[in-house]
């Protein structure tokens, strides 16, 4: 038997995709099912004065209209925020359909219920709602002004304030004794996850029996089970969620949305089948958003640039309400921002802030995007300042490979790395010392078309979570993972994870986990999930969590089944368990090679039960459940190598190298995979994405048309590179590489960009840089001179 | 009109879109609904061989032509050889755009056989994917230019 863990196998997930076979949730048909559509506000900050439904209920089709005072007996309590940060958080009341006031242009007012989506939207255009208009609040400053308080009730817009400061009189004295110091000012725009599958839902009730099956385009099918039983005082064992295929998430589905808890509300209600399917429009106004925060960040630094401090203020969007883990998001970069580097004095704070913009929440990243953006566009800050090449100044502050684990400032142990070796490997893939002779050729010669060359060197914490961690924070739950193993009676193997992919291949890597420990071939392993009937244990996929805590309960799951078959082998073999060797799948006796057993033929044993040792349970099964004792911290450098046009503003990407080191790989292609479209996403928000709200609080990027995902000609291929440091953390060595992609690409793409224009004095371009955005930077940047 | 091989007569609504004729009527669900703004391409299938968004035309409009969708492209129970080369290649992982992408593909690799990646990059702009990053699309599209893909 070759290895399987380490190799291409290729996807298992792909047949039924690329014949169409695959159904999402918009594909499943259930005779029956009534439609609903939602009235959403088209003001920003409105209190809602009147509904007249009367003509939209008497058209056809129409079954009911519900307002937020019909609907307000539904609820046993609000929508669920799992991760208030502090004991005096503040946040206001969120139901489905607003019973009050609009916080948001999408938050629903009304719900109109009828026999087809098309009679249901029909409808919805005829509801007449009046609104008393309030003033919008989309800035964040002006937010903490309280200038215009949203809720009336918390008496200010400032949800929590959130420290970390371990040591303030270090960081003072470091700053007081430096030889450099740099302050920053960074704002990391508003960004729309936009999965390609918009949201949906459906659910499907048995009035006489009470119980509900939901089927939902979530991340989250286990706690969506939770949540729904506590949010509408349903019994829990009633109430089965099953996510089907489901197109991308990115974090937009791991929630609990009102449509969700809407539709199962109605179910009850109306004792009928009940779905509702997002329009795009809908995805870029009611699903959350992401980033939405200004950030400060100071260092200070010794003469040769060795930086002695990182001090940081954050100013963070929450949007309109609180979502399941929306305040949270600061926090997952809050240990971060001194990046990879060996920093010995560290403060923090955030401030966090509501607003009248649709909810923010995780995306791709959540919060440590945002630190290493700051960070690296920082260090390059204070690169320009000692005046040394932005790499070396890198090297000289790296925690270095003998220093791991690594204790930080601010509270964490690094698990494993080498910063340095993944640095110059990128450096030597894109050819660092040729590209940096040709910028100053170009420069010297005039050209107008200005090579820039752009680093990130990232580490992130991922893999969530310890669940005593997540208890420090204040998080609602645990960060644990499950998984069974049983081999059939065949000899077959069924697995099931409590991880729910969504693109992210885990049917085909958790086969290659387990085939590789059992020795059997991957083909004859399949992969369960999504379906809380079929996994009923699982904390689901998010937070690149998924392969280091869900792939370890998959291994550990199988290790238990083979201790159990060498007991039985044993049994069945007439020797001691010590005397067995198992290697290929077979367990066979030291020294008679002969005498041996199949897992196979142990797996009919364990069925027939005709000749088990004393005591024991049939059946060839074991479940684990493994809750890590670390984060993992995948780490890596990228290079961007961009031209921009001085005369238009235009940034070129010429090439992007990325060397990154997620520990051992279960599969290569898959890991590069997540890695492309990591970077694309983060490359996005450097050139082209952001959430445009004009002062009333409309979004004016709410089509795909004007909000703007990159298509395959915006982007180039890329040059990847992969350096392998196990992490100690989990018995497979491995970490999450979902998210690096993300977390590493922005800040390399922009410091390009004001690489290349800083002969020009650029010394900072707001994201997204447009041509537009460039080209006037680069006006002022004249101007000034 | 012909879809993947039959005929098919309805008397549908004038406002009905071709995709929605696909999917609600026919029950051919492969071919996806990403947007209303016919910029993502989810919904790309064959219309005489070219590909067309099918959220952009109704039903009617199609009356008479002949269509193929993501589910006439195997032959056999064989994929065709974009199908093949998107999964030897990686070029699909939440496999919401996949069919549309697909599609795209087949009908660019007939226009134009001989193609460069930049042919490539250019050719799928009306499709978004936000999974890959695009890489691995245009490896598979190249492969198949080199296997007849456009076949």
């Amino acid at each position: 038997m070759t290895a399987v863990i380490g190799t291409r196998y290729s996807r298992r997930e792909d047949a039924p995709i690329l014949t169409g076979e695959a159904r999402y949730i918009d594909d499943l048909v259930v005779p029956g099912a009534l439609h609903v559509a939602l009235v959403r506000s088209p003001h920003a900050h409105a209190r809602v004065t009147s509904v007249d439904s009367s003509a939209a209920a008497a058209m056809p089709g129409v079954v009911a209209v519900y307002t937020g005072a019909d609907l307000a007996g539904e609820w046993a309590g609000p929508m669920p925020c799992a991760w208030p940060v502090v004991e005096d958080m503040k946040s206001p009341a969120h139901f489905p359909i607003t019973p009050d006031k609009a916080r948001y242009v999408g938050d629903a007012v009304a719900a109109v219920v009828a026999t087809s989506a098309v009679a249901a939207k029909d409808a919805a255009l005829a509801v007449v709602v009046d609104y008393d208009v309030l003033p919008a609040v989309i800035d964040l400053e002006d937010s903490l002004s309280d200038r215009v308080v949203i809720n009336e009730d918390l008496g200010t817009n400032l949800a929590y304030t959130w420290e970390l400061k371990p040591d303030e009189a270090k960081v003072d004295e470091a700053f007081a004794g430096a030889a450099h110091t740099v302050k920053e000012r960074y704002v990391q725009q508003r960004l729309i996850p936009s999965a390609m599958e918009p949201r949906g839902v459906l659910v499907v009730p048995a009035p006489f029996g009470g119980d509900y099956t939901v089927y939902s385009a979530t991340q989250i099918p286990h706690i969506l089970k939770v949540m729904l039983a506590l949010g509408l005082g349903i019994s829990e064992t009633k109430i089965r969620v099953i996510a089907p295929a489901v197109g991308g998430g990115f974090g937009s589905k791991l929630n609990v949305y009102a449509e969700e808890v809407l539709c199962l509300a109605l179910a009850r209600k109306l004792k009928k089948p009940v779905r509702w399917t997002e329009e795009r429009t809908e995805n870029t106004q009611a699903t959350i958003h992401g980033r939405g925060q200004i950030q400060e960040i100071e260092l200070a630094a010794d003469a040769n640039g060795k930086v002695t401090a990182v001090r940081v203020s954050l100013l963070a969007d929450m949007g309109a309400y609180m979502q399941l883990v929306t305040p949270g998001i600061p926090l997952l970069g809050a240990f971060l921002y001194h990046g990879v580097y060996d920093v010995p004095a560290y403060s923090f704070t955030c401030r966090s802030v509501f607003t009248t913009m649709t909810p923010t929440d995780a995306y791709r990243g959540a919060g440590r995007p945002e630190a290493t953006y700051a960070i690296e566009r920082a260090m390059d800050a204070l690169a320009r300042k000692v005046g040394v090449d932005p790499a070396e100044l890198r090297r000289r502050n790296f925690i270095p490979a003998e220093a791991f684990p690594y204790s930080s400032a601010p509270g964490l142990v690094f698990d494993s790395g080498n910063y340095d070796g993944a640095l110059d490997k990128a450096l030597e893939m894109v050819g660092y010392e040729g590209l940096r002779k040709e910028q100053t050729m170009r420069r010297e010669s005039g050209s107008k078309k200005h090579l820039g060359i752009g680093l990130s060197s990232y580490c992130e914490m991922c893999g969530l979570a310890p669940s005593r961690v997540l208890a420090a924070l204040k998080y609602g739950a645990g960060g644990w993972e499950a998984a069974s193993v049983q081999l059939l009676p065949t000899g077959k193997v069924q697995v099931t994870t409590g991880t729910s992919p969504h693109g992210q291949s885990h049917e085909t890597c958790w086969s290659q986990i387990v085939a590789d420990r059992l020795g059997v071939s991957p083909d004859d392993v399949d992969v369960l999930h999504s379906d809380t009937a079929i996994s009923p244990l699982g904390m689901d996929s998010y937070g690149s969590r998924s392969l280091a805590v869900g792939g370890t309960a998959v291994a550990m799951a199988t290790d238990k089944v083979i201790d159990k078959a060498r007991t039985i082998a044993a049994h069945q073999l007439e020797v001691s368990e010590s005397d067995l060797d198992f290697a290929g799948g077979v367990f066979s006796v030291k020294g008679s090679p002969d005498k041996a057993m199949p897992i196979q033929a142990i797996s009919f044993a364990s069925f027939t039960g005709h000749n088990l040792p004393d005591g024991m349970e049939p059946n060839l099964r074991a479940e684990a459940s493994y809750d890590p004792p670390n984060f993992v911290f995948p780490f890596g450098t990228h290079v961007c190598v961009v031209e921009v046009d001085e005369e238009t503003g235009k940034v070129d990407l010429l090439r992007y190298v990325a060397v990154d080191d997620c520990g051992n790989q279960i599969n290569p292609m898959i890991v590069e995979g997540q890695i492309h479209g990591g970077v694309v996403q983060g490359v996005a928000q450097a050139l082209f994405e952001e959430a445009s709200y004009d002062e009333d609080g409309n979004l004016l990027t709410s089509t795909l048309a004007d909000y703007l995902v990159p298509s395959a000609a915006e982007m180039p291929s890329f040059e990847l590179g992969f350096q392998v440091t196990p992490s100690p953390t989990n018995p497979l060595g491995v970490k999450g590489i979902g998210e690096a992609g993300t977390i590493a690409s922005t800040p390399a793409v922009i410091n390009a960009i004001v690489d290349a224009l800083s002969p020009l004095g650029v010394t900072d371009i707001r994201m997204p840089a447009s041509p537009q955005r460039v080209w006037q930077t680069i006006q002022e940047a004249k101007g000034a001179r | 009109m012909t879809v993947n091989g039959s005929t098919q007569e309805h008397d549908v609504e004038p406002r009905l879109l071709l995709v929605f004729y696909l999917r609600e009527v026919l029950g051919l669900t492969g071919t996806k609904i990403g947007c209303d703004t016919t910029s993502c391409g989810a919904c790309t299938v064959l219309l005489g061989g070219e590909s067309v968004k099918s959220c952009t035309m109704f039903a009617v409009q199609a009356d008479g032509a002949e269509i193929t969708t993501i589910e006439g492209l195997a032959t056999n129970g064989d994929f065709h050889p974009m199908q093949q080369a998107f999964h030897e290649n990686h070029g699909l992982q939440c496999g919401y755009c996949t069919a549309g992408m697909v599609m795209a593909a087949v009908s660019l690799l007939k226009e134009q056989p001989d193609v460069t990646e930049a042919d490539v990059r250019e050719g799928l702009e009306g499709n978004l994917c936000r999974c890959t990053g695009y890489h691995n699309i245009v490896k598979a599209v190249l492969a198949a230019a080199g296997t007849g893909g456009a076949a």
